[in-house]
């Protein structure tokens, strides 16, 4: 009939006996791309925990001007390990490793990703990379001290001697491998594993934004893990590449690093941003609208986020200034078009609040607030200024905490296909309201300090007294967000196994929603017809199809 | 333990003519095409007299500064604002309709599956360009003049330690030296250029200014130029915004614009400080705070 039949269904119990040891051994041999996914997920939650407890130490430190929670050299470590670890060990890897593992090959009705063993090499670089990293707070000179950006000559072997900064380098490295394998493995996947009907432009926005992120991941990193081994060789072997001293270019560091650093925000980016657009469809119960200049959108953020990457050096002063501004401002028009197709495929629709639309919808205002005060640091006047205080602290804390936002989304609306059970929707909702409401009391303070001119990474601001209740403010903010974390662990054991979720519990759109939850070990018993974005839909109401190209009626 | 060393407020002004006799000369406005000019002129004129109306706008949070470029920055900033309070109140008002006009109302009920309206994506794609080249313009005017470096026969030659500030005034052998809480004070004289060449002797510092509404790196290995117009005397806070290791929290310096009159007597009074012992309070006073030694710069001066 309208199935593709791939496998006999009486077979189910059979075919998954034929695959390997279970328990412990199970997780650690696996190479199928869902435990892979888990093992992301549950490791890149326990680095943004890690990541969130040194962010509360850190606002414990500055609710006071002359505050002595910590050192002057802990309060360094302090917020170098929390850049390093929220950038490099939670968003990244949660963003293209944990749900993208789980999810791209099943929208896309693939048994696998295209490499199943390279695939578990990326989780294992990616744990002993996070593991490197974090070992720095056990060596006698302390974990890394020079900022998440590291800038050159403070990483020198002269200004940072200790073996945190080596295994900060080498942690970056291993993670940086890690991240260009699955860079690799999503891009073959998307592009060889399709099921049959499975055209590009029928492809889910999740998944497109996926491929986008991986081609980013193959262009950026390799940069990154150049600029890496360039900065071990001056530590270690005596070259000068970043030292005024042996002819070398210190600025050099930043070039390399935020032609990096900048497509590492989209890289970040995308994936939550192809996960909120999942949720605010099938929540509104509408196809995505404008699918198709939302892929465009898309891609024209990615072709643009590679040539930005100076507007992170305006106040450097030797970067042509008018190239990199209006490249940088150029960005929000997509990004615009992604606002207005959010809100389109509200339109009309019928809005059903669960904790994961309001997930998204509380991305989606967060992420404007980001968007909107990002716009003014493209005007190098208005970077000029603003560059280095709280307002860039707090531009770019709106948009990752829209990204953690849009992630919890992810994980309430996903993790039922994986584990096969719902989340409590009420414990789920009290953690949105903590996290939305902590965010803004988190991020408004830090803007205001900002434009009153306390620079970032201070420990003590001794001169301005007057900033403390701001800061006092703001490290509330983080305290709710704090709340907001435990909230979603009390959730999780409270519905451990209690509420089975079936195989499409909210009435989705896309394939991964037509297989059970959680998937059998190749992930289909049986495919629908594939003849739109939203085979599962077609399936499931075929009288209420998309309205096609032209046919729109007022 | 770690503040000790700051408690004592000390300036020291001294003649270190023989470092300090180089400086880069100021640089001249680049020329350019002269219809090209005819034209810019023009486009200024009608954008900075919209931009300048803006003194009647809330100020968003930002100060007009006490320089000339800080005004016009002050007044990009309301523009942007406007620009930004507008998109979003759009589109908080468009989700909050949405949010009250299309909420669930019956679990079964399904809406029309409408897609694509291509006139209405032309016109969110199309306007923002607009909007977006409007800033881009609005932000060269401001720019231009802000980061130009007109002639002047004032220059300062700044240099940013670990952790400190030396303001050295070529051709007047007085130098300003003072580390961290010292506040080391630039003298410059008001409603007259002030060029600055900016160094840094280690790692990268930011030279900040909260009342320039201006700040630029300090970069080992470049000499980085910048000009500004104090137009109001006074005493303004400044301080290292790039992160520069232990002491980056404190590394505190202060500007002091004054009239023309008392700048020239500020700087015959410390011309003949004795520079030995000058050096000597310096030395010891690096050697109070760790600073590790560092590699003679070559490039630098």
């Amino acid at each position: 009939m309208s199935h593709t039949i791939t496998a006999p269904e009486t077979s189910h119990e059979s075919h998954d006996e034929h695959h390997g040891p279970s328990g412990l051994l199970k997780w650690l041999t696996t190479t199928d791309h869902k435990i892979i996914g888990l093992s992301y997920t549950i490791t890149a939650v326990v680095m943004l925990v890690i990541g969130g407890a040194l962010a509360e130490l850190i606002r414990a430190q500055l609710v006071t001007s002359n505050g002595h929670l910590v050192s002057f050299a802990q309060y360094n470590e302090l917020f170098t390990m929390h850049g390093s670890i929220m950038i490099y060990l939670f968003a990244g890897p949660f963003a293209f490793g944990a749900l993208a593992n789980i999810i791209v090959p099943i929208q896309i009705g693939a048994p696998d990703m295209a490499f199943p063993r390279l695939n578990a090499l990326s989780y294992w670089l990616y744990l002993t990379g996070s593991i490197t990293m974090l070992l720095g707070f056990f060596t006698a000179g302390g974990a890394a001290n020079f900022g998440w950006v590291g800038y050159a000559p403070l990483t020198s072997s002269l200004n940072a001697p200790g073996a945190g900064a080596d295994l900060w380098i080498g942690g970056l490295m291993l993670t940086g491998f890690s991240a260009i394998f699955t860079g690799v493995n999503l891009v073959a996947t998307i592009f060889y594993l399709r099921a049959p009907g499975m055209t590009m432009f029928r492809m889910p926005i999740f998944t497109w934004n996926l491929l986008v992120t991986a081609i980013l991941i193959l262009l950026a990193f390799p940069v990154l893990t150049a600029g890496l081994i360039m900065l071990y060789a001056d530590r270690h072997f005596g070259t000068h590449i970043f030292s005024v001293a042996g002819g070398g270019v210190p600025v050099l560091w930043q070039h390399i690093f935020w032609f990096w650093g900048h497509p590492e925000v989209y890289i970040l980016a995308l994936p939550f941003f192809g996960m909120a657009t999942e949720i605010i469809a099938v929540f509104s119960k509408k196809p995505v609208f404008g699918y198709k200049g939302m892929i465009f959108a898309t891609i024209s953020i990615a072709a643009l986020s590679l040539g930005v990457w100076a507007h992170h050096m305006f106040t450097t002063g030797v970067v042509l200034l008018p190239f990199f501004s209006i490249m940088s401002l150029l960005i929000a028009v997509p990004t615009g078009i992604k606002i207005f197709n959010w809100i389109g495929t509200m339109w009309r629709g019928e809005i059903w609040f669960s904790t994961a639309m309001l997930m998204a919808i509380g991305f989606l205002i967060t992420f404007l607030i980001g968007g909107l005060t990002g716009i003014y640091l493209a005007s190098p006047p208005l970077d000029f200024f603003t560059h280095d205080t709280y307002f860039v602290v707090a531009h770019f804390h709106s948009v990752v905490m829209a990204l953690v936002l849009a992630g919890m989304g992810g994980l309430y609306y996903w993790g039922p296909k994986i584990t096969g059970y719902l989340l409590n929707e009420r414990i789920g909702k009290a953690q949105f309201w903590f996290l939305f409401i902590g965010t803004q009391v988190f991020t408004f303070p830090q803007y205001i300090l900002g434009l009153q001119g306390m620079p970032r990474r201070m420990a003590i601001y001794p001169q301005h007294p007057e900033w403390a209740n701001l800061n006092a403010l703001s490290s509330l903010g983080a305290l709710l967000i704090g709340v907001s974390t435990v909230l979603f662990v009390v959730n999780i054991i409270v519905s451990w196994k209690k509420y089975p979720a079936g195989d499409n519990p909210w009435d989705a759109q896309t394939l991964e929603w037509f297989t059970t939850s959680p998937p059998p070990h190749h992930n289909f018993y049986r495919l629908p017809q594939i003849r739109s974005e939203r085979p599962t839909w077609d399936h499931n109401h075929p009288e209420h199809k998309a309205i096609a190209h032209g046919h729109h009626e007022e | 333990m770690r503040q000790e060393n700051f408690n004592d407020e000390v300036l020291i002004v001294s003649k270190v003519s023989a470092v300090e006799s180089t400086t880069l000369p100021p640089q001249g406005a680049p020329a350019s095409g002269r219809s090209w000019r005819r034209l810019r002129l023009l486009f200024i004129i009608t954008f900075a007299g919209v931009l300048l109306s803006g003194c009647t706008l809330p100020n968003f949070g930002v100060t007009k500064g006490v320089t000339k470029s800080s005004v016009n920055v002050y007044h990009l900033w309301q523009w942007f604002s406007v620009g930004a309070v507008v998109i979003g109140l759009l589109v908080v008002l468009l989700l909050a309709y949405a949010f009250l006009r299309y909420r669930r109302k019956d679990d079964k009920a399904i809406p029309k599956q409408s897609q694509y309206h291509i006139p209405l994506e032309i016109i969110y794609t199309v306007v923002p360009i607009i909007i977006v080249v409007v800033l881009f313009i609005g932000t060269l005017i401001v720019e231009n003049p802000e980061v130009s470096n007109p002639r002047t026969d004032v220059v300062v030659n700044v240099n940013a330690f670990q952790w400190g500030w030396k303001f050295a005034y070529p051709g007047h052998s007085v130098v300003v030296i003072g580390q961290t809480t010292q506040n080391p004070t630039m003298v410059v004289p008001v409603d007259t250029n002030v060029h600055i060449n900016l160094t840094s002797t280690d790692v990268v510092h930011g030279f900040y200014v909260k009342e320039f509404n201006f700040s630029r790196y300090a970069l080992p290995g470049v000499t980085n130029q910048f000009t500004f117009n104090a137009v109001k005397t006074g005493i303004y806070a400044g301080q290292c915004t790039q992160l520069c290791g232990l002491y980056h929290s404190v590394m505190f310096f202060r500007v002091k614009v004054v009239n023309q009159a008392t700048y020239d007597q500020w700087l015959v009074a410390n011309r003949n400080v004795s520079a030995a012992a000058a050096a000597a309070s310096a030395t010891a006073l690096q050697n109070n705070t760790y600073v590790p030694s560092k590699p003679t710069n070559s490039k630098v001066n």
